[in-house]
């Protein structure tokens, strides 16, 4: 570990909310929205790109920006599901010396601020696998996380790992894609809990300029209590908003948070900027559609 | 479960082969013509023996194996489950692919007695022929047989992986052929290696797109042949070379690499009489391993070797492997879609392996070669890059014949395996391609030394 890495995970001990008393889960979190008429805005950042007390600041504007839920990637060397903003952030977080140990500690320190914020593990398969499955788990509930996302897991492949989960009373959330078939929707339904992540489009994480049919088509066809969040291509308020009226519990960007944070200019004003219009984009639509 | 024969049951399985095949009735694939010699040493044969049927069932080998893939790829992976059900036992899929085999690929390849190298190792050494195969590797075997399959199911874009650029060679020439569009994902460090195979890739009208991400060779093209075929997975074929990644494609692959194994059990029984004591394949992703080894997996008394990258040396440094010997020292973990054996570090990042052949420089192995290791059925072996470049240049000098550097990898452990007595009488050594495409990677080498 860098000597940078470890300075960071010193000082990152802050007062606000530490993971004992962040017990706020995801399903809670979105009835207290569905209370108030709104939908969720669900922020992706890397951990420790480019560093673990960059992400402390990063995560922490993102709360301020009005984020309901924050999504931490924990990077892998090999992420089939990313395209290239978010694949490079992983890199610059491995070299800058992120690993799992690090990852969870990191998430323990992390202060949200006032605002009770779900924190949710996105990362691929061999690293829960590598672990050990009931040690990752336990890990992330420890830290404070309230849920994993694994894009490389489906739901056959999953059992093990869900069993842990609900042990240790952690959301696993599992995707649905515009390929999936309506048979196979009701049994990743079957297995979601906390919410179910819609993929908008075909193919990899990344920014796009357009909300598509196939993303309404998509959350029109998927009927379920378990609330639905909308990932993959969505960079502003209008693209938030568009989801947001199609039906969509919760609005999920990544590559554009990203984006900001690999320009290195102004980042943290900039990512909390971004977060306010797509969290107003969504409010916004959230009162057209009551 | 790999069931046990006894010596009796074997005998009289070969002399039912040599029964049948003076009768004409068993005529491997490349040779028949008639719709029930196409049917009688079909696919159905192969992936019906016990080793691979209940194995299957969800795509797992013990415990390796399996389909962790991105959901946007489920149903694809269960369309071509489907599909290949369905076609490999269909009179006109069969009749293609053995048309293509023959005619177009140049089955079925020799067993050639190299006798010098005999004399030298003191054993009967035959090589199976697979470098006289079109393209000059095993790999259009089984682009041949997907690339079919692929058309059968209605999908007009191709795309693949590549190491050596074989793999997407063969691709190319059947996409060029079949009328796809095709698109091959090659490490940019691999480009650089392979120059002259990247351009004839790019002759047959193929677009190769350079990987620059990761340590830039055969893992990263995987990783972006995934990103697009996640993208265009609707009208787009992923014609993976080698028996890697999700379920079903290591028994797919395996199954269109078998051509291997068949002919050379019909040819060593007529030339020897008997089954041979060893089998060796060099092995990266283990196609051409799997493919010589699967129709013996039930003949215990022939060792089946597949031999290794062992690049430098068998070392680790933080983030690299010097090596490429994922089966002799790699660890549980998921890659590609697969469980399977990985080099990886003690988080599960995938360290990035070394070789000095680009075919086999892969820091994970197919999951039913995993297997077989594991329960001891194949025995895995490494050589180091200085021992294949031995071995290249004495099968060239003794031979005549310039193996490909992956081959030259089984070609090197020959020396090892007689000093270690593992040899037996009678050999068959896959060479699984020619080495013309490594001529200047050898010279520079030479000239370094
Ligand atoms: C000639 C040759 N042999 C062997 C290999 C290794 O692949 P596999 O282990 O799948 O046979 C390659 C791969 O490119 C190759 O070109």
């Amino acid at each position: 570990m860098s000597s940078k890495m470890e300075a960071g995970l010193r000082s990152g001990i802050g007062a606000g909310v530490k993971a004992e008393t962040r017990i706020s889960g995801i399903s809670e979190k979105f009835a207290e929205l569905k209370g108030r008429g709104e939908g969720a805005l669900i922020s992706y950042v890397m951990a420790g790109d480019p560093s673990p007390e960059a992400t402390r600041d990063i995560v922490s504007a993102l709360a301020r920006g009005g984020t309901d839920i924050i999504e931490l990637g924990l990077p892998f060397s090999d992420p089939v599901a990313d395209g290239p903003t978010i694949q490079a952030a992983g890199q610059r977080a491995l070299a800058a010396g992120m690993d799992t140990e690090h990852f969870f500690e990191l998430v323990e320190g992390l202060d949200t601020g006032i605002v009770r914020i779900p924190l949710v593990c996105m990362t691929y398969f061999n690293l829960v696998f590598r672990y050990g499955i009931e040690k990752f788990v336990t890990g992330s509930a420890k830290a404070g996380l309230s849920g994993l996302i694994i894009p490389d897991l489906p739901v056959e492949e999953a059992s093990e790992l869900r069993e842990s989960c609900e042990k240790h009373g952690l959301d696993l959330i599992f995707l649905i894609a515009p390929t999936t078939p309506g048979e196979r929707v009701k049994k990743v339904l079957d297995r979601s809990s906390g919410f179910v992540y819609l993929v908008s489009r075909l193919g990899v994480t990344g920014t796009s300029s357009k909300v598509s049919g196939t993303t309404k088509e998509l959350l029109a066809r998927v009927e379920t209590d378990i609330p639905k969040a909308v990932g993959f291509g969505v960079s502003n308020g209008s693209q938030a908003a568009e989801i947001r009226k199609a039906g969509a519990d919760g609005v999920i960007v990544g590559s554009a948070f990203i984006k900001i944070i690999e320009s290195g200019k102004n980042v943290n004003e900039r990512l909390e900027a971004l977060a306010k219009e797509l969290k107003n984009g969504i409010l916004e639509a959230s009162r057209k559609g009551e | 479960m790999l069931i046990q024969i006894s010596k009796s049951e074997l005998q009289n399985q070969n002399s039912r082969i040599n029964r049948e095949k003076r009768q004409g009735a068993i005529k491997l694939t490349g040779t028949t013509t008639s719709e029930s010699q196409i049917k009688n040493p079909g696919l159905e044969k192969i992936s019906g023996q016990e080793t691979g049927a209940k194995a299957e069932a969800k795509g797992k080998y013990g415990k390796y194996g399996g389909q962790y893939v991105p959901e946007v790829l489920m149903p694809a992976l269960e369309e071509l489950v489907e599909g290949y059900e369905r076609y490999k036992n269909d009179p006109g899929f069969l009749k293609e692919l053995d048309h293509y085999l023959k005619d177009f690929g140049g089955r079925e390849t020799p067993l050639y007695f190299a006798r010098n190298l005999s004399k030298k190792y003191g054993a009967k050494i035959y090589l199976k022929r697979e470098d006289l195969v079109h393209g000059g590797a095993h790999k259009l075997n089984n682009a041949i047989g997907q690339a079919i399959l692929a058309k059968y199911m209605g999908k007009t874009r191709l795309i693949a992986e590549t190491g050596a650029g074989q793999h997407g060679t063969a691709t190319a020439m059947v996409g060029a052929n079949m009328g796809f569009e095709t698109v091959v994902y090659m490490g940019a460090k691999d480009i650089k290696r392979q120059q002259m195979n990247a351009y004839r890739m790019e002759l047959m009208g193929t677009e190769v797109r350079a990987v620059e991400s990761g340590s830039k060779t055969l893992k990263d093209a995987i990783n972006e042949a995934l990103r697009d075929w996640v993208t265009n997975v609707e009208n787009t074929h992923y014609l993976i070379g080698s028996v890697v990644g999700p379920h079903p494609y290591p028994m797919i692959v395996r199954d269109f690499q078998s051509v291997i194994g068949r002919e050379i059990k019909e040819q060593i029984m007529e030339k020897e009489g008997r089954l041979p004591d060893s089998l060796i394949a060099c092995a990266g992703g283990g196609s051409n391993a799997m493919g010589m080894f699967h129709p013996f997996t039930e003949a215990r008394e022939v060792r089946l070797i597949a031999v290794e990258a062992g690049g430098k040396a068998l070392k680790c440094t933080e983030k690299a492997a010097l090596h490429s010997a994922s089966l002799c020292v790699g660890e549980e973990g998921v890659l590609h879609g697969a469980r399977t054996k990985v080099l990886q570090d003690s988080y599960g990042q995938i360290l990035e392996s070394e070789s000095i052949s680009a075919g086999l420089d892969y820091s994970g192995v197919g999951p039913e070669l995993a297997y077989l290791a594991d329960n001891g059925r194949v025995t895995a072996r490494y050589v180091t890059d200085d021992e294949a470049l031995e071995a290249f240049h004495e099968l060239s000098r003794l031979e005549g014949i310039i193996p490909a550097l992956e081959s030259s990898h089984a070609l090197a452990y020959l020396k090892k395996a007689a000093d270690a007595g593992e040899l037996g009488e009678l050999v068959v050594v896959n060479l699984s391609g020619r080495g013309d495409k490594d001529l200047e990677t050898v010279f520079s080498q030479m000239k370094g030394a």
